[in-house]
């Protein structure tokens, strides 16, 4: 107890003297960025599982081409968890002589179990009618609900009949919105929802039709968990067993990217904070030092000065952490807000992680950065009472190692993947030497300058002579600080437009499938038509893998889900003169003109990967009965993201046109060109469109916001960075005043002392602008090109301004700095010492 | 005796060479004496102090205080006789400049984990005529101010011997006059032994014995001069 409390008095003497401000600065600072991120993609995370929830329909879904078994039912009963089942298969719908293909989707009880169904009772085709709601039940017996587009192409109204099979029933609504259609978008057909209990009357299912048949199940997390666990080991092969996080695959690859960004600013403005924290406990270990050589000298045992070390530690850690955790949690309300409305509800309250992750991190790396002078804190002689220069604090390189691991675990950490981690590990040790090298030559260099004759530039340069570790150490702390501001001044706008770009305003947002070869005529009218200038169209011919290097094709050797499902499938086979301009050569060629009509293709890089095709592999193809043996001469990177039509597997012209084919189109619609659409499509009523626009804003929408939520986290990075700069200028602080306060003794004027120590600075803020320019520049091109994969453009002007600005920020820092002890006479001087 | 010196030695070795500081020195300081030890600079007077105080432990020989020898005791032993049994102060006060001048004279009482440091920090404060001063930081105090403080320190926890190094080496005339009258009354009052080291007579002179240290030996002080 009285460790604790002596610890406790000392503490708040320290913060009420001043010695802590900058050490609990930069550790709230750390804790503040690395919680209220932690906080925000916690919310964002759950958020998505209802969401994805939502568009399942419910929080696990079994589906199969057959009937399901009555024992998943039985089992949710069991298990007391809500169930309802649906069925989907596609079916012309009729009305009077119009007929169109429709997804027909005849629900149970219950039905969505997550989520709703929005209805109408009039059509509009652009927008949301008036009197939309949520619909209080399913349709009931006998009605269907049909989609404003079904609507428009049978010219049906609220109260017509409309011909399902061997039934006619009235449509009772129209169905505007249902969440549960978002992660399926290529079998969009226009939707008619029928009860589960009228579909045995329609006659539509028969021996052979192409039927989807879905359980539902909902309910408490731990219970769902257990009981997908259960469906997954009696499912059928053909059942799939669907959770949560399988859902909005486009959504889940935009916010892993902005998590991404999210997560490096985070790591560096954490990094930056633990290295500020570093250097301000310099002067605060030099006091200790003193306060506990007094302490011994009054009789304080080893053990004592441990004790009340490790509570004053683990104290400052803990009030650091709380308060960076207060404070993230705040400043995680700002991120919600800039970010919250792409969801369609407000996000779920966080959990309770970020909040020990806080903790663990402030009270760490208090550990850490104390850890180094634990020793030389513990045995501080008493006679250091007498003379000064015994017991200073002794380096022994190895008690910077846990600090050196908790940058490195940082890293890892927030860096999400071990690759990027590596790369950024790798970035920072090169850095520190590169820092710690140039500033050292850099030192060395001025010294060699003829010496000047003007007394201030001479007592300034012998400033830097007198201390050269402390310059050196200076320049690399300063460096880091401004190369960190610098890199976000160069690649934040570049990073953030380049991934804005990656999804243009002109981006495709429908596609056309199911186009006959001799329709290709008409669909190119409709461009022409609706002012559509670089749509494609793509052959495509359907086939399915047989056999690799001769073998048959066993698709039970998978034992990922994926890969089987993928061997299993038929592909969508295309062919092409030249590779799309957004694919990516990996390995291989793309083949020449001569090389038309070889058996040669292109396969994208995932898919060889899951199915582990390489480069050389022959395949055999079954299409429509026939096989065709075909070489794979490239591996290609295919951006999925961007929404134009691309293929897994691509040949060259001359093979495939004799197999029959249907082409596919993407292109962009622009607002208010719906009814040359639906002209087309009445043309040809075999067409299937497919809008993506709805969900292309909904990703749009989240790279926007998420923007601003990123640079929001950029400001920790900036505040962490000045808090470096200011750390470094106060670790020399206190021997500055002493040669201050010696020369003003000496005679020297307030101007001499300040151009002196602008001197000094000037040189220390160039060497480290030059150092941060460079390293910066470095490294924007690293991780633009290498690690987010987005082209990089050197910016010279920029870089220059930056080099410039950092020279001079650190002298006029330093001035600010000095200005307090300047104006005060030499005999004030020597009392404040 | 308060405190004992038995053929006491202190070399200290650099690259080049090795130098002795004190050499085969004896000394006996019975309990409410007042001894000043004077000495040039760099005779080594520090050192001295350092050795029977228990901050530095000999290169050989003894020092006994209160009869229990502490130059074979290790650090965290002697800095528990430190805590008994002695006070100090020294010439450039040693206050902890983030500690306000109370908290610093109740330090040593928390370390000897007294139950009643506040109110005996504040008694002590008012001997020294600093009650008005409770809350000042040392930098706010003048340096008269600052020693006092320090003796106020050294002389709460009711040393049996006090040190003093120089407890005048940092103040003018004036004030060191005042602060070497407030030391030696109130050590008076408290019957504790002084030890005492300085270079200046006029303070060596208010004390019962003087020694001098020259060449690393001590030498008997006489008001007429130096005795062998």
């Amino acid at each position: 107890m009285r460790a604790f409390s002596l610890a406790w008095g000392q503490l708040k003497s320290h913060w009420a003297a001043g010695d802590l401000r900058v050490l609990m600065l930069a550790l709230v600072l750390a804790v503040t960025a690395t919680t209220s991120v932690g906080f925000f993609t916690d919310r964002v995370e759950s958020a998505l599982e209802r969401q994805g929830a939502m568009l399942l329909g419910g929080d696990l879904l079994v589906s199969g081409a057959k009937p399901l078994a009555d024992a998943y039912r039985q089992e949710a009963e069991r298990r007391r968890l809500a169930a309802t089942a649906t069925v989907e298969f596609p079916s012309m719908v009729v009305r009077g002589e119009r007929s169109q293909l429709a997804e027909i989707k005849a629900v149970g009880a219950g039905f969505p179990l997550r989520g709703e169904l929005v209805v109408s009772g009039q059509v509009a085709l652009a927008g949301v009618t008036p009197d939309a709601r949520p619909a209080a039940d399913i349709p009931a017996p006998g009605t269907v609900w049909v989609e404003a587009r079904l609507a428009t192409l049978l010219d049906l109204q609220v109260g017509d009949q409309v011909g399902v099979g061997e039934r006619e029933m009235p449509v009772s609504a129209i169905l505007e919105r249902e969440n549960s259609r978002g992660g399926d978008m290529f079998s969009f057909a226009p939707r008619l929802m029928m009860n589960l209990d009228d579909v045995a009357s329609t006659g539509l299912i028969q021996y052979g039709s192409r039927v989807k048949y879905q359980f539902l199940v909902a309910g408490d997390a731990a219970e769902v968990d257990r009981y997908a666990a259960w469906a997954k080991g009696i499912a059928d092969t053909g059942e799939r067993v669907q959770d949560v996080s399988d859902a909005r695959p486009e959504i889940r690859s935009a916010l892993e990217k902005a998590r991404q960004f999210l997560g490096l600013s985070t790591m560096v403005a954490v990094i930056l904070a633990i290295v500020a924290m570093f250097l301000a406990s310099l002067p605060h270990v030099q006091r200790s030092l003193d306060t506990y050589a007094v302490m011994r000298c009054f009789g304080a045992s080893k053990a004592l000065i441990m004790k009340i070390l490790l509570w004053q530690t683990f104290m400052l850690g803990l009030i650091g952490s709380l308060l960076g955790c207060l404070f993230g949690y705040m400043a995680q309300t700002g991120l919600a807000a800039l970010a919250g409305s792409l969801f369609l509800e407000q996000l779920p309250a966080p959990g309770w992680l970020p909040l020990l992750s806080g903790l663990s991190l402030g009270l760490l790396t208090m550990i850490a950065v104390i850890w180094p002078h634990l020793a030389s804190l513990r045995d501080v002689p008493a006679m250091r009472i007498l003379r000064r220069d015994m017991g200073n604090a002794s380096r022994v390189w190895s008690g910077y190692l846990p600090l050196a691991l908790l940058i490195a675990a940082m890293m890892f950490w927030h860096a999400g993947s071990v690759r990027m981690g590596a790369a950024t590990l790798l970035a920072f040790a090169g850095l520190l030497l590169l820092t710690g090298l140039l500033a050292m030559f850099g030192n060395q260099l001025l010294q060699r300058l003829p010496v000047s004759k003007a007394s201030a530039w001479k007592l300034g340069m012998a400033g830097l002579k007198r201390r050269p570790l402390v310059a050196v150490a200076q320049v690399a702390g300063f460096s880091l600080g401004l190369m960190a501001l610098i890199l976000l001044a160069l690649v934040r706008g570049d990073l953030l437009q380049n991934w804005q770009a990656s999804l243009p305003a002109d981006a495709p947002n429908r596609f056309i499938i199911n186009i006959q070869p001799h329709q290709i005529e008409g669909v190119k009218a409709f461009f022409a038509e609706a002012g559509i200038a670089d749509a494609e169209v793509f052959p495509m011919v359907r086939g399915r893998l047989v056999a690799v290097n001769g073998e048959p094709l066993d698709t039970t050797k998978y034992e990922d889900e994926r890969a089987r499902r993928l061997a299993e499938r038929e592909f969508n086979l295309s062919w092409a003169a030249n590779m799309q301009a957004d694919n990516q050569m990996l390995e291989g060629r793309w083949w020449t003109a001569a090389e038309h009509g070889q058996p040669l293709l292109s396969l994208e890089q995932d898919l060889s990967e899951t199915l582990g095709l390489k480069l050389g592999d022959r395949l055999r193809y079954d299409i429509a009965g026939s096989t065709l043996e075909v070489t794979v001469s490239s591996i290609r990177k295919v951006e999925w993201d961007t929404m134009r039509a691309n293929f897994f597997a691509v040949m060259p012209p001359g093979l495939l046109e004799d197999y029959p084919a249907s082409y596919i189109s993407s292109f962009h619609l622009p607002l208010g060109r719906d009814q040359a659409l639906n002209r087309l499509v009445q043309d040809f009523s075999n067409l299937t469109v497919i809008d993506v626009a709805a969900l292309m804003e909904q990703v749009r929408g989240i790279m926007n916001r998420m923007t601003y939520a990123i640079q929001y986290v950029f400001l920790f990075s900036l505040l962490a960075g000045l808090a470096l700069l200011y750390a470094a200028l106060v670790a020399s602080r206190e021997e500055r005043l002493r040669e201050a306060m010696l020369l003003r003794v000496l005679g020297a004027s307030n101007r001499q002392i300040v151009l002196a120590g602008l001197a000094e600075f000037l040189c220390i803020g160039m060497i480290a602008a030059l150092v941060a320019t460079l390293g910066a520049s470095a490294l924007a091109w690293y991780v633009s090109v290498h690690l987010i994969n987005i082209s990089y453009q050197f910016n010279l002007p920029l870089a220059l301004l930056a080099f410039a600005a950092a020279s001079l920020l650190v002298p006029c820092a330093a001035w600010l700095g000095m200005r307090g002890f300047l104006r005060l006479s030499p005999r004030k001087l020597l009392q404040s010492v | 005796m308060a405190v004992e010196a038995i053929a006491l030695n202190k070399h200290v070795s650099s690259s080049d060479a090795r130098l002795t500081i004190l050499e085969h020195l004896d000394l006996a300081v019975p309990h409410g004496e007042r001894l000043a030890i004077v000495g040039r600079s760099g005779s080594g007077k520090s050192t001295l102090l350092g050795l029977l105080a228990g901050l530095d432990s000999p290169s050989s020989g003894k020092v006994l205080v209160d009869g229990i020898e502490i130059s074979s005791l290790d650090e965290d032993g002697r800095a528990a006789v430190r805590g008994r049994k002695m006070g100090f102060v020294f010439q450039s006060f040693q206050l902890l400049p983030s500690l306000t001048a109370l908290e610093n004279v109740i330090l040593p009482l928390q370390l000897a984990g007294n139950a009643d440091a506040e109110a005996l920090a504040k008694a002590a404060l008012e001997r020294v005529g600093l009650s008005q001063r409770l809350s000042h930081y040392p930098r706010q105090l003048s340096g008269g101010e600052q020693q006092r403080v320090a003796i106020a320190r050294a002389l709460a926890p009711k040393p049996a011997i006090l040190f003093a190094d120089e407890p005048t080496g940092n103040l003018d005339a004036a004030t060191g006059q005042q602060i070497i009258e407030l030391l030696f009354g109130l050590n008076a009052e408290d019957g504790t032994t002084l030890i005492l080291v300085t270079h200046d007579n006029s303070m060596a002179a208010a004390c019962q014995r003087r020694l001098q240290l020259n060449a690393g030996r001590l030498h008997e002080m006489h008001d007429e001069g130096v005795a062998a």
